[in-house]
């Protein structure tokens, strides 16, 4: 094994691919071999660091130095003055709200008050290296699971920890694994929902590009408690860099005797494919992700029977979001206790959030389960750009609930977000300034809704229409009030009558909206035009 | 088994585990609404018409779909209730047209019921139609897509039912309607035009395509002799429509109606049965003593006819050459008839009434003039034949009893019971076996082979008299035979059949389950109760007959004698056999 002086690490996750950090890592790599450094300096990419406004990012090793927002043309320079000479680029390190450069990961507000447990190795390892994950314990959970503890001792233990399903609807985890490990079937299958679908949510693509093994992990682990041989992991099609890394570690771990017949020597068997999508948000509904898998239209289906007693091909099939999974290991190498401590006792454990619209440090950040909205926008986040000002915050993604700056001090946990009549969801947290309209919002979200809508039942493949249209109304100025009246007429018809979750949760916003900006809803109204001066 | 206790809107009902919301409440005296609920489908859940309340549930639950649990707490009739119902429904009509009074079903539609029983007046929402072309081009089926409420009921008729499965949910949210792969018309896909996906719509997008006004044209025109034949299925459902209860055979208050409408002669397709089982039951003799394709299987059912073509072409040899009852009447309406009567042919306009749409299509095919003419000139549905007489305003409960017209309308119980799966086997078998023995039949009933279960399976045993040698019995030749209704059904027995691990002799099959009773141009609705009614008409006009074997229909013996010759003869071969064409699937 070589021995390196430094290591460079380049974001390699989505955001910054698309600011072309492959390109950067290129040309680090051939510049530091121009300079006659390649034997001693390391280039390599990792899954995401979080801070995803300020790509592409990469950070050097022993020091922990943050460049950030790194274009072609910097490359030359933090060769020559940091890597040869030992002198830091002052002016591609990231300034905070204060103006003192931040330069290594304990001067970042944004990452002083994260706890990372999904992410552990996001940022970290190389991702397409199966030996990193395995220095930083992957793998160690499973294997403890299948030398040390029965079947029912590692649901025992996930029921203990309270992990609640990440994806969304919060779903005690501990007990969907006992009904799927109970229902009797000749074959059981796990199932991986990463169809992240929700708009302003990356979660799981960060997570399955940052550290694909954990998810893997977290299979292995629920295939051997709920007595499966097979896995399936369906991800959206858009995701095509998490597919190839997935693949990738799936490819490695079959190496490894991780997957397949005889896993370490035991009689467990366990496989994994990787199923994508066509994009569909609907497909990141379980039943309807499960008519995917099997070659039908993506649609949901009709529960009860639930995918735990007839899932996949009508057999027993345990479905977990991507983050739920990337818990199992820690939860089973660590033990439940260790779990309960992090977050609250009604929801222990940490939440991944998606940071986005007007808010400084947009990207993705853990924290622990009933931080405030606050902390989050504000600490975390470092608050509203170009000195404007809070109006609401959408959490959950599209079908998320719209609060205004009253629920600011709102825990960030599940039970708290619905007692405040929204959702935690799938931890997207949209940011929105006093700039835009709530009236224009709803309808950006509605025709997003009358897009995604399946078409099954009648509420929400006429409903998510007709709200759209309702809505355009209302944002032209002719709307009345019998149409707000209407309005609210469709939305809970829709919330009641809807088959799934797409169009029972769609109005949510819309009816959420309304609370909590009557004033501004009425104003389309009264022909005084749009208060933020957005529609019309 | 320990029975659920359930309270329904305040009263207590005892049902089994497994039953949904919606038979709950029927035991309960609850008629919950429902659109896309089907009696004899699958359970969908998609309209949500049938949403109720069920305590403890976050959310109104479907109650077609809904599995009671001991204790369960159900309330269907609360304010709240009843507005997410009407929002339903109003949905529903924003996207639908609102051309009742000119519509087929109008009186007949679910949707129009259901708008009725919800009260409402207006429809508060935007609306918005689809626009999209109307599909005519099969002569048979139309499909009218604006009408389309997405109730998935076709996609199953055609699919599960029929294994045709040419109809699905294309598109998505608002722009979703079922359609056909690549939206091609009816006429360009392997569509067998059987119209159960008619039986299963509940408002007017799938109907047949009308040809009543070329029947009032020709009645109307005084150079045309206007002679008309009916399938034995219509007699037993036409009156559902006209003031009788369902399973009321009204054969002689049709005759009387169709006589006032003007027909100049009132046959019956009944006596082309008799004598499809003369030529058919010959064929399968044949084929038996001479090593010919066995095993036959009928060939009176054209949308069977047309899946064969289009499904299995290279097992189109195992098809009887027999053209089916009505092209056999439609051939001879056209030699025959006016051979008789000193008519020009080509003055003779000959119209049926089936319970069929795809013998829309069979009439029109280019195998079917072997008259010269068309031999059919124009087919009608039943429920066109109801329209026609709901349009001269003639009341049949009051017409007096009238029979058919001499000589193409005399007939046997062995004809009436084609109109049901399994008759045109056990007609067959009533004189198969008495012309093969020379014995007489102790019992004309083969209830083995009746029913509307899918596939029925029997085996006669018929002793050859006439191979006997010096003092033995005879060669006894046991015929093994199978019946199989609806195409999914039909298409397991010619999977076994193509592996040739049976032995089976000769098979019938009819494209619609139950047989022409249920078939796609019968009035509506046609659920399995219905067919069942009609069923046991059928067998009670059976036993009601003079005369129970087609061999012994006079008429039919003195068809041979003077014109046709024998079964299976040269004139036989040109007016009553035909050959069938390759299709291919895309």
């Amino acid at each position: 094994m070589t021995l390196h002086r430094s290591h460079v690490l380049v974001c390699s996750g989505s955001n910054c691919a698309l600011h072309s950090s492959s390109f950067v890592k290129d040309r680090l790599t051939l510049e530091i071999s121009q300079a006659g450094l390649g034997d001693e300096i390391r280039v390599l990419e990792t899954g995401c660091f979080g801070l995803c406004a300020q790509g592409p990012i990469m950070v050097v090793y022993p020091e922990g130095i943050h460049y950030c927002k790194v274009g072609l043309e910097d490359i030359g320079e933090i060769v020559q003055e940091h890597l040869l000479k030992g002198r830091i680029v002052n002016r591609l390190l990231f300034k905070g709200t204060s103006d003192k450069n931040w330069m290594t990961k304990d001067d970042f507000d944004f990452y002083r008050k994260q706890e990372r447990v999904v992410l552990r190795n996001a940022g970290v390892i190389d991702p397409e290296n199966i030996e990193e994950s395995l220095v930083r314990g992957g793998y160690a959970a499973f294997g403890k699971a299948l030398s040390e503890m029965t079947p029912s001792q590692v649901i025992q233990e996930i029921t203990d920890s309270g992990l609640q399903g990440r994806g969304g609807a919060g779903f005690p985890t501990g007990r969907k694994w006992q009904f799927t490990q109970e229902a009797a079937g000749d074959k059981k299958y796990v199932v991986c929902n990463a169809d992240e679908g929700e708009p302003g949510t990356s979660k799981d693509r960060l997570i399955l590009e940052g550290d694909p093994h954990t998810i893997i992990e977290g299979m292995l682990i629920a295939g051997y408690a709920i007595g499966a041989t097979q896995g399936f992991v369906y991800i959206r099609g858009e995701y095509l860099l998490s597919i190839e890394r997935l693949q990738k570690a799936i490819n490695q771990a079959r190496e490894f005797g991780l997957l397949g017949k005889g896993i370490l020597g035991s009689d467990f068997e366990f496989d994994l494919e990787i199923r994508s999508g066509a994009g569909a948000y609907v497909c990141g509904e379980e039943t309807a992700l499960l008519n995917s898998i099997e070659g039908k239209r993506g649609e949901p289906r009709f529960k009860p029977p639930y995918p735990a007693v007839r899932g996949l091909w009508q057999k027993p099939t345990l479905i977990n979001n991507v983050e739920t999974l990337a818990n199992i290991g820690p939860i089973i190498q660590n033990g439940s206790d260790w779990f309960r401590q992090i977050g609250t006792p009604e929801c222990p454990g940490t939440k991944v959030f998606t940071l986005s619209g007007n808010i400084c440090n947009s990207g993705l950040i853990e924290v622990p389960m009933g931080m405030t909205l606050r902390e989050i926008i504000y600490d975390i986040g470092g608050g509203i750009p170009d000195g404007h000002q809070f109006k609401m915050a959408q959490t959950g993604g599209t079908s998320g609930g719209c609060i205004s700056a009253d629920l600011l001090d709102v825990p960030m946990d599940i039970p708290s977000l619905a007692k405040a009549g929204t959702a935690l969801g799938s931890g997207a947290l949209l940011v929105v300034d006093d700039r835009h309209c709530v009236v224009d919002l709803a309808k950006t979200f509605l025709r997003f809704f009358a897009h995604e809508s399946c078409g099954q039942c009648t509420p929400c493949r006429e409903g998510t229409t007709v709200l759209l249209r309702l809505m355009n109304k209302l944002a032209s100025g002719k709307g009345d009030a019998q149409d707000i009246t209407n309005l609210q007429r469709l939305s809970t018809t829709m919330q009641q009558a809807s088959l799934c979750g797409l169009g029972q949760t769609a109005p949510l916003p819309i009816l959420s909206a309304l609370t909590f900006f009557a004033d501004e809803f009425h104003a389309h109204l009264e022909g005084q035009g749009c208060p933020a001066g957005v529609c019309g | 088994m320990d029975l659920f206790q359930v309270t329904i809107d305040g009263q207590i009902v005892n049902v089994a585990p497994g039953t949904t919301i919606l038979q709950a409440a029927e035991d309960a005296g609850v008629k919950i609404p429902t659109l896309c609920h089907h009696p004899d489908q699958q359970v969908k859940a998609a309209c949500r018409v049938c949403v109720v309340e069920v305590e403890g549930s976050r959310v109104m639950q479907p109650a077609c779909a809904y599995p009671v649990y001991n204790g369960m707490v159900v309330h269907t009739n609360t304010m709240a209730v009843r507005e997410v119902r009407r929002t339903v429904l109003e949905l529903l009509l924003t996207h639908h047209p609102q051309d009742c009074l000119q519509c087929e079903r109008n009186l007949h539609c679910e949707l129009q019921t259901l708008t009725q029983e919800a009260g409402i007046r207006q429809v508060e929402f935007p609306q918005e139609l689809r626009n999209l072309p109307v599909d005519e081009s099969s002569g048979a089926v139309a499909r009218d897509p604006n009408k389309c409420i997405n109730c998935r009921r076709c996609i199953e008729a055609c699919g599960e039912l029929q294994g045709v499965d040419i109809l699905a949910s294309i598109n998505r949210g608002y722009d979703t309607v079922v359609g056909t792969g690549l939206n091609k018309s009816l006429a360009d896909l392997a569509c067998v035009l059987c119209g159960q996906c008619i039986q299963a719509c509940p408002v007017g997008a799938l109907r047949e395509v009308d040809h009543t006004q070329q029947v009032w044209d020709a009645l109307n025109d005084p150079d045309v002799h206007v002679v008309v034949q009916t399938a034995p299925a219509v007699r037993v459902a036409l009156g559902e429509e006209l003031g009788y209860p369902v399973g009321s055979g009204v054969t002689k208050k049709m005759t009387a109606a169709l006589r006032r409408l003007g027909f100049d002669k009132v046959f019956d397709t009944d006596f082309t049965a008799d004598l499809t089982i003369m030529e058919e039951g010959s064929e399968l003799l044949d084929r038996i003593k001479n090593g010919g394709t066995l095993p036959m299987i009928t060939s009176c059912s054209p949308g069977w006819i047309k899946y064969m073509e289009h499904y299995y072409p290279d097992m189109l040899d195992h098809l009887s050459t027999c053209k089916s009852p009505q092209q056999m009447f439609g051939a001879l309406a056209k030699t025959f008839y006016p051979q008789t009567q000193g008519m020009d042919p080509s003055k003779i306009f000959v119209v049926s009434v089936m319970p069929c749409t795809a013998k829309k299509y069979e009439a029109n095919r280019p195998e079917m003039r072997a008259s010269g003419y068309q031999d059919v000139d124009v087919v009608l549905t039943t429920r066109e034949l109801v329209h026609m007489i709901k349009q001269a305003g003639l009341n049949i409960t009051a017409l007096p009893d009238e029979e058919f017209d001499d000589p193409l309308g005399l007939s046997t119980g062995a004809g009436v019971i084609f109109g049901s799966t399994g008759g045109v086997m056990e007609a067959a078998l009533r004189t198969v076996y008495e012309i093969v023995t020379g014995d007489e039949l102790p019992s004309l009933d083969f209830e083995v082979v009746r029913g509307l279960e899918g596939t029925k399976r029997a085996s006669v045993e018929l002793i050859i008299p006439e191979a006997a040698a010096d003092g033995e019995v005879g060669t006894s030749l046991q015929v093994n035979v199978a019946v199989a209704s609806s195409l999914s059904e039909a298409k397991k027995l010619i999977e076994l059949v193509k592996t040739g691990q049976e032995e089976i002799h000769f098979i019938e099959i009819m494209c619609c389950p139950g047989g022409c009773i249920g078939g796609g141009g019968q009035p509506r609705p046609t659920t399995n109760q219905t067919r069942t009614a009609r069923m046991n008409a059928i067998y009670r006009e059976d036993a009601g007959m003079p005369i129970r074997k087609s061999h012994e229909n006079p008429a039919v013996a003195s068809l041979y004698a003077d014109f046709l010759g024998s079964p299976l003869g040269s004139v036989s071969h040109k007016l009553l056999h035909t050959h069938y064409t390759k299709r291919k699937v895309y």
